[in-house]
Parts: structure tokens; sequence; C-alpha cells
């Protein structure tokens, strides 16, 4: 069990330091811009007074390393700064939107993640049939469509029609029943998007394992297809299973971006494309952060959790 | 019943592409010189079909303004006029023809969308192999560098940097490919430590070649093949990209015409049950599917595959 210990130790450490160099990344992208910020955000024709006026606010005269490390300490005590556009704190303007946001993931990860990974055993177990190739075909089409193209098909199919809303403006006191029935076109939209890259890949992962001499072995002996797929092949594709799933979870939380703003929704996504057109660097770069690590804790979990389904990999000789 | 017609339309497009693609492969094998025609002839319908859609897309923006009945910002009318000649796909919401602004919009949106992959490619995929070639701590700092920005989910870094530089066409297509580029310079780093440590790599060193010599005469044509691949697949995702921060408002803008930003234009629509917003957002969809299956195809015959 120690081994095990070490290594998710080891990860987390990882973790944290892929986190900080993403902080530097994102707070230090800001150094790019030929002049600065102020300069860049008030155009050429700025007096020197109101540039002068700018920077104080927005505390450019100092160093940009005792910068990033006051923004980093207060960042880490929830403290983002206040927002350029409407003076109000991020942290205040944030809150409510991540829980919204996260309750949509999670809702549409709810749905796609035990769909796909069934289509992806089915898929494999009635390999080159019709079935199978017609997955496949709606999958690969899938994966290419945008997903406000998704998004305003089923708004035309379903919410058209009068089944579910086509704007799922939710507020705090939005019962859970309600709630769901309100986010269900856009959860449906991101299990539409995701599901297809899950279930090509489990299918994948488990026709790799078919010609290995355990499976010919446990065919021989007299199991049924759909046992031998879901005893002896699905265990052993597990780690490339997790790996994707975390990868389309990740996606999920950005990807709300787009089917955010379809929607309405009010959350993170449509927050951030706001102050990306309001050019309010203080409160992208809070989201930014958020995105990114969620992402990175994302992607540590799936290699935790894929080192773990594999026996082998935790007794290494 | 909307559905049985919907269901019977789309059976009878798919009937008339499989036609349409059959008809088009038998036209490419006998045109096409006899090593082009072997590979056409084993290449399953979906194939032909992406060519075919490519190629359309290519004819309409290079002579759009042909083709097109109106000017691309030209006010013709009221705004949302129903589809009725000489309007045949209705007006939008300044009372511009639908049509004009689809047929620009491919010249614009899959212009702006193949520069931007070309460039992402041009820098990435040279830093890639040059990277490999050289090795050692030149190699060590750019992957850092890029392992450090491929941690950033690319819609979000995409979204930083262009609240940094402001949006803009120009600022769009930068920033997109320097995000893409990274993801170019992962594959052909990987693909050409496989070749650099060959036997003919070594000679040519040894003869003397230079670095640019050894990696556009010796390594670039040996790494063609996924490269090519990973062309198709990345102007996918640029395409998609575009069209999502366009569709955002944050990308191309109007009046110049583009896909994404007409879907945002005339949504409202949508919920009256007119189709047109979709329009747009099909040819989007349509020229993804199309090169995804061209791509499929090349790599599956890459792969070298029997199947």
């Amino acid at each position: 069990m120690n081994a095990v210990y070490r290594m998710i130790g080891q990860r987390l450490l990882f973790g944290v330091l892929t986190l900080l160099i993403i902080s530097i990344v994102i707070f230090g992208a800001t150094e790019l811009l030929p002049g600065d910020l102020a300069r860049a955000l008030l155009g050429q024709s700025a007096t020197p007074e109101t540039l002068a006026a700018l920077r104080e606010q927005l505390g450019l005269n100092e160093p940009a390393y005792i910068r990033y490390f006051n923004w980093l300490g207060a960042a880490l005590q929830g403290d983002f700064g206040v927002s350029m556009a409407n003076k109000r704190p991020i942290a205040d303007l944030i809150s409510s939107r991540l829980g919204n946001t996260l309750f949509l993931a999670l809702y549409a990860a709810a749905m796609s993640v035990p769909l796909s990974l069934l289509l992806g055993v089915l898929a494999a177990l009635w390999r080159n049939s019709l079935f199978d190739r017609t997955a496949n075909a709606l999958a690969l089409s899938a994966i290419s469509f945008p997903e406000f193209f998704v998004a305003y098909i089923l708004v035309f199919w379903l919410a058209q029609a009068g089944f579910f809303p086509s704007m799922s403006n939710v507020n705090a006191t939005t019962g859970f029943a309600e709630r769901l029935y309100l986010c269900f076109l856009p959860a449906l939209t991101l299990t539409l998007v995701v599901t297809a890259h899950m279930m090509r890949m489990t299918r994948a992962a488990i026709i790799n394992l078919m010609a290995q001499p355990y499976i010919e072995m446990a065919r021989l002996k007299g199991m049924s297809p759909l046992r031998v797929i879901l005893r002896h092949a699905l265990p052993n594709a597990l780690a490339p299973i997790i790996n994707v799933v975390a990868l389309n979870l990740a996606y999920l939380i950005t990807g709300v971006v787009v089917v955010e703003v379809v929607f309405v929704y009010p959350g993170l996504g449509q927050l951030m494309v706001d102050a990306v057109s309001n050019r309010d660097i203080a409160v992208v770069q809070a989201i930014a952060l958020i995105f990114a690590a969620a992402y990175v804790l994302l992607n540590l979990l799936a290699d935790v959790l894929s080192t773990l389904s594999n026996p082998r990999l935790l007794h290494a000789r | 019943m909307g559905f049985v017609y919907t269901g019977l339309y789309i059976a009878l497009a798919l009937i008339v592409a499989g036609i349409l693609s059959w008809l088009f492969r038998a036209a490419l094998v006998t045109v096409m010189p006899r090593q082009t025609a072997r590979a056409l002839r084993t290449a399953p319908l979906t194939a032909s079909f992406g060519m075919l859609t490519v190629l359309l897309y290519v004819l309409v923006a290079l002579f759009a303004p042909l083709i097109a009945p109106f000017a691309e910002r030209e006010v013709v009318g009221a705004q949302y006029l129903a589809w009725e000649a000489p309007y045949y796909l209705g007006t939008d919401a300044l009372g511009r023809d639908m049509l004009t602004r689809l047929i620009y919009g491919a010249r614009n949106t899959v212009g702006i969308a193949f520069a931007t992959t070309a460039l992402a490619f041009i820098v990435g995929s040279l830093l890639g192999l040059w990277a490999a070639t050289v090795g050692g701590w030149v190699d060590q700092l750019l992957s850092r560098f890029v392992d450090a920005l491929m941690a950033i989910p690319a819609l979000i870094f995409s979204l930083l940097l262009l609240t940094i530089f402001g949006t803009s066409v120009l600022s769009l297509i930068l920033v997109i490919a320097a995000v893409d580029a990274t993801r170019v310079f992962r594959l052909a780093r990987s693909v050409a430590q496989g070749i650099v440590v060959m036997d003919y790599i070594e000679a040519a060193k040894l003869r003397g070649e230079g670095m640019w010599r050894l990696i556009t005469r010796e390594i670039l044509p040996n790494a063609m093949a996924p490269l090519v691949a990973e062309f198709g697949l990345r102007f996918c995702f640029v395409f998609l990209s575009i069209s999502a921060l366009s569709f955002l408002g944050l990308g191309i803008k109007p009046p110049t015409a583009d896909w994404g930003s007409m879907v945002k234009e005339n949504a409202a629509l949508i919920t009256f049950g007119d189709i047109t917003p979709l329009l747009p957002a099909g040819a989007i969809a349509w020229l993804t599917v199309a090169v995804n299956f061209v791509v499929d195809w090349q790599l599956h015959r890459a792969s070298g595959l029997k199947e």
C-alpha cells in the first residue's frame, strides 16, 4: 500500500507544480504586450494623466514578479481583485456562477459516461455489424459538428415543439427538479458532443485486446461473447478508458463556454465571454485559472485511477 | 409527422450523396494519372464524398463574386424575408441576402481558417523538427515550454490571449495559430525523433549537410505522411475554434460575412421554427465532416491495414 501513497503523493506534487507554471503563464501573458496593459486598454489617444491613473489602479508601477506574488497570494485566499468593468469583487461574480457551471458539467457527465461506455461495449461486441458502422459514422460526424450547431438543432427539434425551454435561466432559488428540466437541452448538447469520442475510444480499447491469448482462451472454453468482454477485456481496457473519460470531463468544463452562451445559462463561460469582449483582464485571468485548475485536477485523477486499475504498475520490479 | 419527413429527407440526401460520390470517384479514376488512380479506386465512398465536398467549397470560395447574386455587404430588402426569389434563402437581420453571405462566408471563414492552419503548421512543424534534430538543451527548453502552454485548455488560452491583444482578425489568426502550433510541435517532434536515429541521417550529417538541408531534404520527406494527416485534423480544429470564437462575437466580425457570426446574428429565428440560421452552422459541419472522412481514409492507408 505504501507504494500507492507514494505514487499519489508524487502525482499531487507534480500537479501543484503544473498549476504553478500555469499561473505564471496566465499572469505573464499580459507582459507580452508591446508597451503595457494600460496603454493597450486605453489606446493610442490616451492622455498621460489617464494612463498614469490606470497604471496606478492596476498596480502596474511595481515590478512584474511582485505583482505576480501578490496576485497569487490573494487568489489562493479566494480574493481575485475587482472587475475593471463594474468594480465588483471578482470572487462575488464567480462564486454563484461556478456552482452553475459545475452543475451543468456534472449533469452532462452523468448522462454521457454511462451512455458512451454502454455504446462502446456494444459496438465492440457487435463489431463490423450495421450497428457498429452506424454508431461509428454518427460518432465521427458528431465530433466534427460545432457545438452551437448541435445546440440549435436540439432547440429546433425539442424546444420549438415545446418539450423543453430554449433558455436555461436558472437562479439561486430554482429547485433541483426544475433545474434538471431547465438544463436538459444544454446538458444533452454537451452529452452528444463528448459521447462520440468516449464511445470510439472504449470500442478501440476493447478491440485492441481481442487478439490477446487470454481472450482466445476464454472464448475457447465456451464463454459467451458478452461475458468475455465484460469479464476479461473490459478490466484490462480500463486504463485508456479512464483517461479518455477524464479528458472529456475536462473538455466538458471548458466546452460549456459556447453552450452557456447559446442557452443564456448564467455560468462561468458566459461571464468569461463578456469579460473578453470588455477586455476585463482580471476577470479573464481568474476564470482561466479556475478552468485550468479543474483541467489539471481531472488529468491528475485519471492518472492515479488508471495506475490503480493496473496491478502491474503498482508493483514495479 | 415532422420527424418522418425529416427522416425521409435525410435518407434521400444520403442516397444522392452516395451516387454523387460514386460518380466523382469514377471520374477521378479516369482523369488522374495511373499511380493516383490506383489508390483512388480503393477509396471508400465516404472519402470520395469528402474530396467532392472540399472541391466544391474551394470552387465556391474562389468564384464567390461570380456565383453570388448580390454584393457581400449590400442591404437588399427588408429584414428576415422568407425564402422567395430573388432572395432564395431569405434575408438576415439587416436585410442582407442570406445566400450571398453564405457564399462569401466560404471565402472568409474557410480562407482565414486555412491561413491560420498553414501558419500554425509551418511554425510548429519547423520548430518540432528542429528540436528533434538538434536535441540537447534546445529540445528540452522548447518541449518544456510547449508542455506548459498545453496544460491550459486551448479555448481558455485563446480567450485569455484575445483579451490581451484585443479582438481583431489579425490577432485571431495569430492567437489560434500560436495555440495550435504547440500541438503540431508535439507531433512533428515525436515523428522526427524516430527518424533522426536512422543511419541515413548519420550519413547525411557525416557528408556535412547543414541543418536546414538536413531538415528539409532528409527528415521532412520521411515525416510527410503523418504530418499531412495532422494538417487535415488540425484544419478541422482551427476551423471549429475560429467559428466558435466568431459565434461568441470575439472572432471575425460583421459586416464581413462569416458563418460563425451569421449563426449568432440570426439565432432568434430558430425559436420561430425557421431553419435559416442552421445553414451556416451546417456549412461548417459539412466541411469538417468531409475533411475528417478524407483524413480517416489517408490514416487507414498509411497504417497499411487491410480490412
